[in-house]
C-alpha cells in the first residue's frame, strides 16, 4: 500500500473513530458519572474534534498520527490527555517509514507500555490497560505466531477488547478515581476501556474498508 | 455579580463575567497588576517571569489547576520561579501549555519542574518532559511534592497529595538555582525539602467553583472537615466545630507525628483556604508556637497569610519544615515576587 493510500486510510480512520465518540459520548458520560467524574465522553469528544480540525493533508503516517495526539493531549485535560495522546505521540514514531504489519505491532506495543508507564497500571486495575492488553497481545500473537493478516489478527483484537471491557465490570478499581468508590466500583464497567474498545472498533471499521483478507488493498478505489 | 441561579433557587456570588473566562481573565489582571514581574507567553495560560529565561540560570517552573492563588504565579520573580502553568480551576494544565513553557524558561542550564502530586499534573507534566526532550535539547528534571498528611491516597492522587509545603520547594529551589546551583544539585535539595515538610489541612467551609456554582461538599453549621485537600474535596474526618486551640492542636500534632522531628529547629507556615481572616490565622498560629515551645522545638521562622489557597473557602492549614543548616540558607535568601518577598 502507498503512502498516499496509507495517508487516506489514516484520514478515514481518525473521521471514524471521532464520529464514534461523539455519537457514544453520552453513553461514555454515563459510564463515568458511576465511578468517576462524569467527563469522559465529552473531553474525549472534544479531543477528537480538535484532532479533525487540526488534520491536514501533510507529512509521513507517523507525522500524521503525531499530529492526532498533540491534540488529544491539548484538548482532552486531566489524566486522559497523557493516556490517549501522549501515548500516541510515543508510539507514532513506529509509523516514520509507513506502515505494514510489523510496524502495526510496534505500534500497539509501544502505545500500551506508554499507557501503563504512563498510568502506573497494570491488568486488573480496572483501567483502560485491561481492554488494550488483551488487544495488543492478541494481535501480535495473529500476526506473528499465527500470520494471519492484519484485517484478521485486528477483529480478533476488537474481541479481546471488548472481554477485557467485560472483565473491568467484574473487578474493583485500584486506579484511576474509581479506586476511591474502593468496592463499590464493582459492577461498572471502566469508562477508559469502554472508549478504547469503541477506537478499535472504528479502527477495524476502516481497516475493512480498505485491505482485503491479504492486508492487500481493496479496489484502487477504496477511499 | 449574580452570575447562576440553581434549581434550588440559591444563588452563587461571585466577582466574575463568564464562568469560561475566570482564568484567562485573572492572568490577564495579574499580567497588568505586575508587569516588571511576569508576562504572559502568547497563545497560552502559562505567565512567566518577565524577564525569562534567565541566561545561565536553570529554569524552576511550577503549575496546576487555578483556584490556589496566590500559587502558582504569584512566586514568578527572582529567587523563585521562572514559570507557572495555570490550568482550568482545579484542573491540571495541558502537556502542550507545560511544554511552552518548559522551552521559554529554559536559559542553557536546563529546567526543574516542581509538581504537585495529583495523577492528572504528575501525568501531563511527564508527558511535557517527554515531548521536550522528543523537540528539543532542553534537560528536564521534576520533583514531586507529597507534603499533605491526611491522607495516603485520596480522591485525586496515588500517595499524598501536595500542598501548601510546594511553596517551601519554589523557595529552595529558586535560591538554589539564583546562587547558580546546577540542576541535579537542585533538584536533590528540593527532593530534600519536600521529605522534611508536612502539612495539615481543615476547612470551616466548602469552596465553591465558578463552573459548578454550587458547594463541592456540603458542612452543618456546627460542623468543620479536618484533613482537606485544595481541591474542594471531603477530607478525612468530619468532627463538631471547636476552637481555634483545639483545632491547631489537631493539625500540628498530626503533622509533627508524621515528620519525626529530630532537629529543633523548624520554619512553620498557617496559611489561610482563601477566605478565613487574617485575625483567625493569627490565633491559630498564636497557639502554634506556643505548641513548638512546649515541645522544645524553636521556630526559626513563621508566616501566617494565604499562600496556597482554595477559592472561597474558610479554613487553614499548618505546614511545619523540619530544617538544617543547608535549607535555612535557601529560605532565608532574597526573593522578590508578587506574593512573597524575603
Amino acid at each position: 500500500m502507498d503512502e498516499g493510500t496509507q495517508r487516506a486510510a489514516l484520514e478515514t480512520a481518525l473521521e471514524s473513530v471521532a464520529a464514534r465518540i461523539e455519537a457514544e459520548k453520552g453513553h461514555l458520560t454515563e459510564l463515568d458519572s458511576a465511578i468517576g467524574d462524569a467527563d469522559h465522553g465529552a473531553n474525549l469528544n472534544r479531543g477528537f474534534q480538535a484532532a479533525l480540525e487540526d488534520a491536514n493533508g501533510e507529512g509521513d503516517p507517523g507525522e500524521f498520527v503525531k499530529g492526532v495526539g498533540m491534540a488529544l493531549v491539548a484538548s482532552v485535560g486531566g489524566a486522559s490527555g497523557p493516556l490517549y495522546g501522549g501515548s500516541l505521540v510515543h508510539a507514532s514514531t513506529e509509523f516514520e517509514d509507513g506502515i505494514d504489519r510489523a510496524a502495526s505491532v510496534a505500534f500497539a506495543e509501544s502505545y500500551l507500555e506508554k499507557v501503563k508507564d504512563r498510568g502506573k497500571a497494570n491488568v486488573g486495575d480496572k483501567t483502560m490497560v485491561d481492554a488494550i492488553t488483551p488487544a495488543v497481545h492478541t494481535y501480535k500473537h495473529a500476526i506473528e505466531e499465527e500470520e494471519l493478516s492484519a484485517l484478521a489478527a485486528l477483529t480478533r483484537a476488537v474481541d479481546a477488547a471488548e472481554r477485557g471491557v467485560r472483565f473491568t465490570t467484574v473487578i474493583r478499581a485500584n486506579k484511576g478515581r474509581a479506586s476511591y468508590l474502593g468496592w463499590r466500583s464493582v459492577g461498572h464497567p471502566d469508562p477508559g476501556a469502554t472508549s478504547t474498545l469503541y477506537i478499535l472498533e472504528a479502527l477495524h471499521e476502516t481497516a475493512a474498508a480498505y485491505l482485503d483478507g491479504t492486508d492487500e488493498p481493496l479496489a484502487e478505489d477504496a477511499e | 455579580m449574580l452570575d447562576s441561579v440553581d434549581g434550588k433557587g440559591t444563588h452563587m456570588k461571585k466577582l466574575i463575567n463568564d464562568s469560561a473566562d475566570v482564568v484567562s481573565e485573572m492572568l490577564d489582571g495579574m499580567v497588568v497588576a505586575h508587569p516588571e514581574y511576569v508576562r504572559r507567553l502568547e497563545g497560552t495560560n502559562v505567565l512567566t517571569r518577565a524577564d525569562a529565561p534567565v541566561d545561565g540560570k536553570v529554569g524552576i517552573v511550577s503549575g496546576g489547576g487555578s483556584g490556589h492563588e496566590p500559587a502558582h504565579a504569584g512566586y514568578l520573580g527572582e529567587g523563585m520561579l521562572d514559570g507557572a502553568a495555570a490550568g482550568e480551576v482545579f484542573t491540571s494544565p495541558t502537556a502542550d501549555q507545560l511544554g511552552a513553557m518548559i522551552t521559554a524558561c529554559d536559559g542553557g542550564a536546563g529546567v526543574l519542574c516542581v509538581v504537585k502530586n495529583y495523577e492528572g499534573d504528575v501525568m501531563n507534566f511527564e508527558t511535557a518532559i517527554e515531548l521536550a526532550e522528543m523537540e528539543g535539547d532542553t534537560e528536564v528534571e521534576y520533583v514531586v511534592v507529597d507534603d499533605d498528611v491526611a491522607v495516603e491516597d485520596s480522591l485525586y492522587t496515588s500517595g499524598r497529595r501536595g500542598v501548601c509545603g510546594t511553596i517551601l520547594v519554589h523557595k529552595v529551589a529558586g535560591a538554589a538555582a539564583t546562587r547558580g546551583d546546577d540542576l541535579i544539585e537542585i533538584k536533590r535539595l528540593a527532593e530534600r525539602t519536600v521529605e522534611r515538610v508536612g502539612t495539615m489541612g481543615m476547612a470551616l467551609t466548602s469552596c465553591t467553583t465558578p463552573e459548578k456554582g454550587e458547594p463541592t461538599f456540603d458542612l452543618g453549621d456546627e460542623e468543620i472537615e479536618l484533613g482537606i485537600g485544595i481541591h474542594g474535596e471531603p477530607g478525612v474526618e468530619r468532627a463538631e466545630i471547636m476552637d481555634a486551640d483545639a483545632v491547631t492542636d489537631h493539625l500540628s500534632e498530626r503533622v509533627l507525628a508524621d515528620l519525626e522531628i529530630e532537629e529543633n529547629e523548624v520554619m512553620t507556615i498557617v496559611n489561610g483556604m482563601g477566605a478565613t481572616p487574617l485575625m483567625e490565622l493569627y490565633i491559630i498560629n498564636r497557639r502554634l508556637q506556643e505548641l513548638l515551645g512546649e515541645r522544645g522545638i524553636e521556630t526559626w521562622e513563621g508566616w501566617v497569610g494565604d499562600y496556597m489557597t482554595s477559592l472561597d473557602m474558610a479554613g487553614c492549614s499548618i505546614t511545619v519544615l523540619e530544617l538544617d543548616a543547608e535549607l535555612k540558607e535557601l529560605l532565608g535568601a532574597p526573593a522578590d515576587t508578587p506574593a512573597l518577598t524575603v
